[in-house]
C-alpha cells in the first residue's frame, strides 16, 4: 500500500469536496429556483462531464493551463509556477470534472422542496439566506450530504483527469488509481490488488451511505 | 391619513389570464373580509400580492397611508417588511422544528427570554400547551392548524392573511373550528384577509365579503348584502343562496329550533352548537308562493307575505317578499303567470323547516 498516494487522495477529495460545497450549493441553488432563460445552458454545461471522457477534458485544461495561454501564463505570473503537474492543477480539474457530481444531488434536493416553506420564512421576516441557512439547507440536507458523499467518493477513483493533468509525480500529483495503474505496468499484481480492494470496498461503503441518506430524506 | 388597507392592482400571467383586484378595508382594528370564489378565480392570487410573494404589473397597494405596492413609481416592499402574517392552505410547517421552534421561528430578534415567554403564551391561547416538542408530522389537522395559525400570529403582524385556514380538515372538525376561528382572531384584534371557496365559512367569518370570479371583483360588501341581495346574476349564481339574514335562536325544543327574523318566527332544524346568534340561509328554489295559507300542511313556515318585485331570470322570476323580512323565492315563468304575481300582492311564502340553514354567528 503507497501511503504516500493515500494521503494525497484524501488530501485532494477533501479538497475538492469542499470547494464544490461552496461552490456548488449557489450554483445548484440557483439552478433549482431560477427562470432565466440561460438556465438550461448552464445545467447542460453542469452536467457535461458525466458524458465527456475525461482525457478530453484532461486536454482542454492542460492546454488552457500551460505556459502558452493567457490564463497559464496569468497563473505563473502571480505565483511563478504552472499549473499543470502540480496539486493545485490536479485540484482545478478535480472539481470541475466532478461538479455534476456535487450540484445534480443539491439540485434535486432543493427541487423537490416544497416552495412555501421558503415563502413562509420570507413572511415571518426572514431573508432570502437567512431563510436558505435556517429552512432550506436543513431540510434538503440529506440531499446535500448525499452529493458531498458522491463527490468525494468520486475523487477518490478518478483516473483520467489526474493522468491528464497531473501526471504521475509521487507524493504530488500520484493518487490511489494511479498508483494502480502503476503496479499492473510493473506487473505487481500483489500491491494492485490490495489497493483495488480498499477502493472497492471504500466505494461501496460511500453509496451505502447515499443510500441511507435518500431514503431518510424521503422518510420525513 | 385614513387607516385603511387600499388595494387596487392587475397581475397578468403569461398564458393570458388576468387577475384584477380593488378592495378597502380598515387597517387599524379587527374586521375580517373574505375572498369568496370558485377555485381558480384567482383569489389566492390576490392574498399572495398583498404578502408581497407576487408582484402585480400594474396599481397600488397601500396599508394605513404606507406604500407596499406602486407600479408607476417601482415600489414593491419585500415579504419581510410587510409586517404580515400568512397563513398557507396546507400550514407549510417547518417539518424540520418542533411546534415551539414553529412557533418561535419569526422571533430571532427578541431575547431568549421574550421569546420563550412569547411562545407560552400562544401554545397556551392556541391550546397547544404540552406539544411543544412535537414534530409537525406528529401532530392532528387541526393541531397542525392551530400551530400555523400561532405561528403566523407570534409577530403580532399589522396583517393577517388566511389562505383556505379550515380547507384542510376533515369535515367535522372544519363544522367545530369555523364558529371558533373568528372569536379567537378577534382577540388578537388584526385585520384580516380570508381565501374561501366555503360559502359557509364565508358567511360565518366575514364582516365583509368580496366575490371573485376569473380574476375579477364581480361585488363587495357585507355577508347580507352579497347573499341576499346580489348585483348580476354571475354573483347570484356563486353565492349560490338566495336569502341571508341574521335572526336569534330564541327556544330549541326536541332538535327544532325557534328563529326570530326581523318580524317573523321561523322554525328551523336546530344547529348542533348552542348559539343564540344565527344567519338564516334559504334558497330561492326551496320558498314556495300560494294565494293562500294551506291547513292540513307539513311545512312548518307559512309567512304571510307581500310581493315586492318580480325580475325575470331565464325561464326563472326571482320574486322579492316582505314577510317581515326580506326573503327570495325563485318560481318558474309559467308559475308566475298562473298566479299572476303583481308587486304589492298579498301572498303566502312557504318553507320546510329541513330547507333552512342556520349559520352560527358568535
Amino acid at each position: 500500500m503507497d501511503w504516500q498516494a493515500v494521503q494525497l487522495t484524501l488530501q485532494l477529495a477533501a479538497a475538492t469536496t469542499t470547494i464544490l460545497a461552496f461552490v456548488g450549493l449557489p450554483l445548484a441553488y440557483w439552478l433549482a429556483m431560477s427562470r432565466a432563460r440561460g438556465r438550461f445552458l448552464v445545467e447542460a454545461i453542469v452536467a457535461l462531464p458525466l458524458v465527456l471522457p475525461p482525457t478530453v477534458l484532461g486536454f482542454y485544461l492542460l492546454t488552457a493551463m500551460g505556459p502558452h495561454s493567457p490564463g497559464g501564463r496569468f497563473y505563473q505570473s502571480l505565483t511563478g509556477s504552472l499549473l499543470p503537474f502540480s496539486f493545485p492543477g490536479l485540484l482545478v480539474g478535480s472539481v470541475l470534472y466532478n461538479l455534476p457530481f456535487a450540484v445534480r444531488p443539491f439540485m434535486a434536493a432543493f427541487a423537490t422542496m416544497d416552495r412555501r416553506l421558503i415563502e413562509a420564512s420570507w413572511c415571518l421576516g426572514e431573508s432570502p439566506l437567512r431563510t436558505f441557512f435556517r429552512v432550506t439547507l436543513p431540510i434538503c440536507r440529506p440531499g446535500i450530504l448525499a452529493g458531498l458523499v458522491l463527490t468525494f467518493a468520486h475523487t477518490i477513483g478518478e483516473f483520467g483527469v489526474v493522468l491528464m493533468i497531473g501526471g504521475n509525480i509521487p507524493g504530488v500529483t500520484r493518487t490511489l488509481s494511479i498508483a494502480i495503474y502503476d503496479d499492473v505496468q510493473a506487473l505487481n499484481y500483489a500491491s494492485a490488488a490490495q489497493t483495488s480492494w480498499v477502493l472497492l470496498g471504500f466505494s461501496f461503503a460511500a453509496l451505502l451511505v447515499v443510500q441511507f441518506l435518500g431514503r431518510r430524506g424521503s422518510g420525513v | 391619513m385614513t387607516s385603511e388597507l387600499i388595494v387596487d392592482f392587475e397581475k397578468r400571467y403569461p398564458g393570458g389570464a388576468t387577475i384584477a383586484a380593488t378592495l378597502r378595508q380598515p387597517a387599524d382594528r379587527f374586521s375580517l373580509t373574505v375572498l369568496f370564489g370558485p377555485s381558480g378565480c384567482g383569489k389566492t392570487t390576490v392574498l399572495r400580492a398583498l404578502a408581497g410573494l407576487e408582484r402585480p404589473e400594474r396599481g397600488t397597494i397601500t396599508f394605513a397611508g404606507e406604500t407596499w405596492l406602486d407600479s408607476e413609481s417601482n415600489v414593491n416592499r419585500s415579504p419581510q417588511s410587510r409586517d404580515v402574517g400568512f397563513l398557507f392552505q396546507d400550514y407549510a410547517l417547518f417539518p424540520h422544528r418542533t411546534v415551539a421552534a414553529n412557533v418561535g421561528f419569526g422571533l430571532r430578534t427578541m431575547s431568549g427570554e421574550d421569546r420563550s415567554r412569547r411562545v407560552t403564551e400562544l401554545l397556551t391561547s392556541f391550546e397547544l400547551a404540552g406539544l411543544e416538542h412535537r414534530y409537525p408530522h406528529e401532530l392532528s389537522g387541526g393541531q397542525r392548524q392551530r400551530t400555523a395559525l400561532a405561528r403566523a400570529l407570534a409577530r403580532r403582524p399589522r396583517l393577517l392573511l388566511l389562505d383556505e385556514p379550515l380547507s384542510a380538515l376533515d369535515a367535522g372538525l372544519r363544522e367545530q373550528l369555523r364558529g371558533r376561528l373568528r372569536r379567537q382572531l378577534a382577540e388578537f384584534g388584526v385585520p384580516t384577509v380570508v381565501v374561501t371557496h366555503d360559502r359557509v365559512e364565508a358567511i360565518a367569518l366575514a364582516d365583509q365579503v368580496v366575490v371573485m370570479q376569473q380574476g375579477r371583483v364581480l361585488q363587495a360588501g357585507s355577508v347580507e348584502q352579497i347573499f341576499s341581495h346580489p348585483r348580476d346574476l354571475a354573483t347570484a349564481r356563486i353565492v349560490g343562496v338566495e336569502t341571508v339574514v341574521p335572526g336569534e335562536i330564541i327556544a330549541v325544543r326536541d332538535g327544532l329550533a325557534e328563529v326570530r327574523v326581523g318580524g317573523a318566527t321561523l322554525t328551523a332544524v336546530a344547529p348542533d352548537v348552542a348559539v343564540r346568534s344565527v344567519y338564516v340561509c334559504l334558497k330561492g328554489e326551496d320558498v314556495v308562493v300560494q294565494r293562500a295559507a294551506t291547513a292540513g300542511s307539513s311545512v312548518r313556515n307559512q309567512l304571510p307575505a307581500v310581493v315586492r318585485a318580480l325580475s325575470p331570470e331565464g325561464p326563472l322570476v326571482r320574486v322579492a317578499l316582505d314577510c317581515g323580512f326580506e326573503l327570495t323565492a325563485l318560481v318558474t315563468r309559467p308559475a308566475c303567470e298562473e298566479l299572476q304575481l303583481q308587486p304589492g300582492d298579498r301572498v303566502t311564502a312557504l318553507f320546510k323547516a329541513p330547507a333552512i340553514h342556520l349559520i352560527p354567528k358568535e
